[in-house]
This record gives structure tokens, C-alpha cells and sequence, in this order.
């Protein structure tokens, strides 16, 4: 019973999470993409849950949908005159995507089903945040201090590039 | 039964759909939601080994990582982008090939 | 374990039911009488002036990325918080936490200083 629960709930989200990568890969409206995006980072976030990992979930919530999602957006609000003239793709670069696309899955398909994948391990399913807490103030400590040097770097940098020509 | 090789396909999969996103669009901030949906691709693939694998919770560390690179990335192309607008007045990355206007 | 996700989903499920109960509703019994006055978009009274679909300040975009920013911070401060239960790493854990708020409050000034945060 759990276990048919569990197994519906895993291919809604694979619907879910596909269909909307599709919609946002091929719709030619770059601000309807941009929400199909939303429905495939939320996707993932359900399948972070179904994995266990319970604060990679809140992170790509709050990280993904709440911060890089709305980015995005003010990327395209802040980057057109109309819409038209943001429909720049034409069927010679679907077609040229497609097909690079069917020879990076070829590769993906031949290792994914000729590796025999261990059974999995069922380790039990716990609360993850404050172990990840004690790793990230041991074994990554400096992994932890150099990301908050990247994000100012980051920071500045993306500052720095948008600021006023004339000032 | 759902096992680790329902979730490498899954991945592979939207890597795929990634692939085929940066390849086909000329629109500078779709390549950048193609980028987005790689990287969440292989953030599922860290994450569904360290649920099924013996490494313990390293590999959500490693998510996390990814995920603040994510931020870091958008943040950058974005603002690249926008001076991209202010010079060129387009996002068609094919117009962008001169040095200057 | 994933039975504790339930209210989280009955949330999910009551928010989104209920933005579309409403729209559903106030479509099927509001009555309609259009009028080229009532279509325009509002804009405070005045005629409207262009299309909606202006160019946007860059200065949205720097708060924006300060969102983001602070959007990190929080991340990490909350599983600071919660792995600050163990005794024998807190005050080392501090002033780690001090090291990193105080490198991000560097970009943090950077910006201010730049006058990103002054809407002239």
C-alpha cells in the first residue's frame, strides 16, 4: 500500500517535472518559459522530498523558485523592447537542438542500462538539516567560507556590470 | 518499486531537455533556463545517491554547493546580459559576435 | 517519515484550490458587460499612456540581486542555527558565523555605497 502511494506520487512528479522541462525548453515565449520553469523546480523539490532530503527541498524552494526564478524574470523584463522580438529561435536551431540532444541521450542510455546499478540500500528516512549543519561546520568548513566569498564575488560583479554608464 | 535507476533516468532525461534548450535557443536568457534545468539534473542525480549509496549525507552537501554556484551564475549572466542590452540593444546571442557596435 | 508531509500537501492542495475556486466562481456568476472603458488597464484613473510592457529601471535588478544575497544568508544561517545545539562546537561555530556574515555585509556595503540602494 505504502509502496504504491509512494510509487504514484514519484510518477506524477516525473509527468509533472517533464512536461513542464519540454514546455520550457520549446516555448517560444520566453516569459511563458520561464514559468514552466517554475513548475519543474518545484517538481524537483517533490522529488527532494521523496529522496529524504528534507532541507535540499526548502533550499530549492526558497533558493531556486523564490531567488533565481525571479531573477529571470527581471532578465526579461529588464532585456526587451516587445515581446516579437524575443521569438528568435526558427526550426533550423530546434532541429540542429534536437538532434544534439538524441546524441548526448544515446550516450546517457547506454551507460544508464548497461551498469548494473547496486539494489538500493533502504537507510531509514531522518530529519537531514542538522547533520548537514555539523558537516558544514567540519569536513566543509572551508567549502563553506570560500561560497561566501564566491557570492560577494558574485555580488560585486553583477553590481559592477549593471551599474549607470554615467556615473 | 522505485530504485536509484528510476531516478538516473529521470535525470538523464532533463538533462537531455537541457541540452537540447542551450543548443536551440538564440535567445540569451533561454540558454540560461536550459543551464538551469542541467544543473537540477545533476543535482537530482547527487541527491538520489546519497539516499541509495553508502556515502552518507556528502552528497546533499554537494547539492547545496550546487545550488549556491546556481545563484552566483544567473546573478553574473544576467548582469552580462543586461550590459549585453545596453550595447547591442538585442539578447540574440548570433548578433553578439562583433567586438564592438 | 513522509506521512509528516501531509499537512504540507493539504496546504499545497487548500492555497491552490482555493485561488482557482474563487477565479472559477467570480467567472461563472459575475456578470459580464464589457465596455472598450472597462478592457482598458488601469493606470489610476489617468488614460493610459504606451503599452504595459515598458522597459523596467535596472535598479530593480540590484535589489533583486540583494534578494538573492540575503536569500543565501538564510540558508545558511538556518542550518547553522539548528546544528548549534551540539556543546562543543559553539563558540567555535560563532565566530565562524561571524566570518561569514561579515564577508557578505562587505558586498552588502559595496552596493549601498554605490548609491544602489538611494531611488533618485
Amino acid at each position: 500500500m505504502g509502496n504504491v502511494v509512494f510509487a504514484i506520487i514519484f510518477y506524477a512528479l516525473v509527468v509533472m517535472v517533464l512536461v513542464s522541462a519540454v514546455a520550457a525548453a520549446f516555448l517560444r515565449n520566453i516569459v511563458m518559459a520561464a514559468f514552466a520553469l517554475f513548475f519543474t523546480l518545484l517538481g524537483m523539490a517533490g522529488f527532494y522530498v521523496l529522496l529524504g532530503a528534507d532541507f535540499l527541498a526548502i533550499t530549492q524552494v526558497v533558493v531556486y523558485v523564490g531567488g533565481i526564478l525571479i531573477l529571470l524574470l527581471f532578465g526579461v523584463l529588464l532585456t526587451h523592447r516587445s515581446i516579437e522580438t524575443l521569438e528568435l529561435e526558427t526550426r533550423g536551431t530546434y532541429v540542429l537542438g534536437i538532434f544534439g540532444g538524441l546524441l548526448v541521450y544515446g550516450v546517457l542510455h547506454y551507460f544508464l542500462f548497461s551498469v548494473s546499478w547496486p539494489t538500493p540500500l533502504m537507510k531509514p528516512l531522518e530529519p537531514t538539516t542538522a547533520a548537514i549543519g555539523q558537516l558544514l561546520l567540519s569536513k566543509y568548513l572551508l567549502p563553506f567560507e570560500v561560497s561566501s566569498v564566491t557570492l560577494l564575488i558574485a555580488l560585486i560583479g553583477a553590481a559592477y556590470l549593471v551599474r549607470r554608464r554615467d556615473t | 518499486m522505485i530504485t536509484l535507476h528510476h531516478y538516473l533516468v529521470v535525470a538523464a532525461l532533463l538533462f537531455t531537455i537541457g541540452i537540447v534548450c542551450v543548443i536551440s535557443r538564440r535567445n540569451a536568457i533561454g540558454i540560461l533556463i536550459g543551464i538551469e534545468l542541467i544543473l537540477n539534473a545533476a543535482n537530482l542525480n547527487l541527491i538520489a545517491f546519497s539516499r541509495y549509496f553508502e556515502v552518507g549525507l556528502e552528497g546533499q552537501v554537494f547539492a547545496i554547493f550546487v545550488i549556491i554556484l546556481a545563484a552566483c551564475e544567473a546573478a553574473i549572466a544576467l548582469a552580462i546580459l543586461i550590459s549585453l542590452f545596453a550595447s547591442f540593444g538585442t539578447i540574440d546571442v548570433d548578433a553578439a559576435q562583433r567586438m564592438k557596435r | 517519515m513522509l506521512q509528516a508531509y501531509f499537512p504540507v500537501f493539504l496546504l499545497l492542495l487548500f492555497g491552490v484550490g482555493f485561488a482557482v475556486f474563487t477565479m472559477l466562481l467570480s467567472h461563472f456568476i459575475g456578470k459580464k458587460k464589457p465596455t472598450p472603458v472597462k478592457l482598458s488597464p488601469y493606470e489610476c484613473g489617468i488614460k493610459p499612456i504606451g503599452t504595459a510592457r515598458i522597459q523596467f529601471f535596472v535598479k530593480f535588478y540590484l535589489i533583486a540581486l540583494l534578494f538573492l544575497l540575503f536569500d543565501m544568508e538564510t540558508i545558511f544561517i538556518l542550518i547553522w542555527a539548528v546544528a548549534f545545539h551540539d556543546k562543543s562546537i559553539q563558540v567555535f561555530a560563532l565566530i565562524e558565523m561571524v566570518v561569514f556574515i561579515t564577508i557578505l555585509l562587505v558586498g552588502y556595503a559595496y552596493v549601498w555605497r554605490k548609491g544602489a540602494l538611494k531611488w533618485r
